[in-house]
């Protein structure tokens, strides 16, 4: 275990935990998810805000396991390597808010960077203009972060304020296993799709067992799909960015065996045609992501282990998504919707004038 | 320069210690520098960033993260 643990704090633990992504998501494809969707962190969000009533586009509804699974590795291998350090009170507002326009920006290109490359990897040639997007957001955010860009310092907490998320996903799974019945007119209050990408879904255990395994690698080796990006262009530091060409690598191999490589642009799964709009989309949410640290999946591995700021980023993601679907901003395979472009610049300004004015006073 | 240059990146987001811990060692060219950090993540961060520039590290920790000097 002790071996283990040196390799994935290593300069290999990113490509392991790449490949590891790499591999699982396309099993969980496999085994029943939603196409390219092996592992998505905003769709999963945007599902489990949906199996909530946070909005009711009843084709994506459902507590995905893999979320809370990934939260509750990441705090379990915190706790056992002594990384648990519950924190916040970084801007915890400004996050809620740079989390809510993220994933708007993130459902108007149909995927978190983390499903970006899982698309990339199954020969879905839309996320090319999704990730080239990523890529303009993540420059906008290095470009105040030269600046002097901060959101200011955190602080340490008391022990036992950073359990509210591992305590949260304990209580979604409950609520998964129980799919209680006591709402208004037999329905509710947890909704369950019954078709659509919400009705697709590996077995649960399975999906929680898959979710624990990349929470666990992923806090030992930092892996991060914005940091990789942002490191590689500021600090030319390789270093992250290994673990997302390994996780290409392996769900590229990974789809080639499983018959899941379907190359072309029309007819992709949970996605659409529109490259201006997945582009666009994706610089939003690279430079939110950027202002804020880190992409979604490494802000719900830190909310494991006890960040309160990443689990307020985390909050807004999931408050966002409720936004997305129920003002009619989130993309459908039709395309963008007629109220996403304004949405999109509401946002834009948000995390421009948070980029411009939130710098770090010398101290 | 000869001084010992103190950096407190305690409690920033990523990039931003690794940041901090750049700007002193330009500034410093040779000697020692000291940066405190609160997590494990951001102490093998700077940690990595002044090895890869040619400055020896030593790191110990502190009642509320960890303290890492390099000397050149």
């Amino acid at each position: 275990m002790k071996g283990l643990d040196r390799i994935l704090l290593s300069r290999m633990g990113p490509i392991i935990a790449g490949i590891a992504v790499g591999i699982l998501a396309p099993l969980l494809v496999h085994l029943g998810n939603p196409g390219n969707m092996g592992i998505c962190v905003a769709c999963f969000e945007r599902d489990i805000a949906g199996a909530l009533g946070f909005h009711r586009a009843a084709v994506v509804q459902y507590l995905r396991p893999e979320i809370m699974g990934i939260v509750l590795g990441a705090f379990i291998s915190a706790i056992i390597f002594g990384e648990y350090r519950p924190r916040s009170g970084s801007s915890p507002v400004v996050r809620f808010f740079l989390g809510m326009f993220a994933m708007i920006g993130a459902l108007i290109f149909l995927g978190c960077p983390w499903r970006g490359y899982l698309r990339l990897a199954g020969g879905d040639w839309n996320a090319l203009y999704g990730m080239a997007g990523l890529f303009v957001g993540i420059g906008i955010g290095i470009f105040f972060l030269w600046r002097g860009f901060s959101l200011g310092r955190a602080h340490a907490g008391e022990k036992g304020s950073g359990l509210m998320m591992p305590l949260l996903s304990l209580l979604l799974l409950g609520l998964l296993i129980m799919a209680p019945r006591f709402g208004a007119e037999g329905s509710g209050p947890i909704f369950f799709s019954e078709t659509g990408p919400g009705s697709m879904k590996a077995p649960w255990i399975i999906s929680l067992a898959v979710g624990c395994i990349i929470g666990w690698m992923a806090q030992r080796s930092r892996f991060c799909t914005v940091g990789s990006v942002r490191d590689l262009f500021m600090l030319k530091d390789a270093h992250l960015f290994n673990g997302i060409v390994a996780l290409l690598v392996a769900a590229l191999a990974t789809n080639f065996a499983l018959g899941l490589f379907k190359p072309g642009f029309v007819g992709q799964p949970v996605a659409h045609t529109d490259s201006l709009w997945n582009f666009l989309g994706m610089v939003m949410a690279g430079l939110a992501f950027t202002l804020a640290g880190g992409c979604p999946g490494r802000q719900i591995i830190m909310s494991g282990e006890g960040d309160g700021d990443a689990a307020i980023f985390v909050l807004g993601m999931i408050v966002g998504a409720g936004i997305a679907h129920n003002f009619n901003l989130a993309s459908s395979p039709k395309g963008i919707t007629a109220f996403a472009p304004t949405a999109w610049a509401l946002g834009m300004a948000f995390c421009l004038a948070v980029g411009f004015f939130m710098r770090r006073r010398m101290d | 320069m000869s001084d010992h240059i103190t950096v407190d990146a305690r409690g920033l987001s990523c990039p931003q210690p690794v940041m901090e811990t750049k700007k002193a060692l330009e500034k410093a060219v040779s000697g020692k520098v000291t940066v405190m950090v609160d997590t494990e993540t951001a102490r093998n961060n700077v940690d990595r960033f002044g090895k890869s520039k040619g400055w020896n590290s030593s790191c110990e920790a502190t009642s509320d993260g960890y303290s890492v000097t390099f000397s050149k």
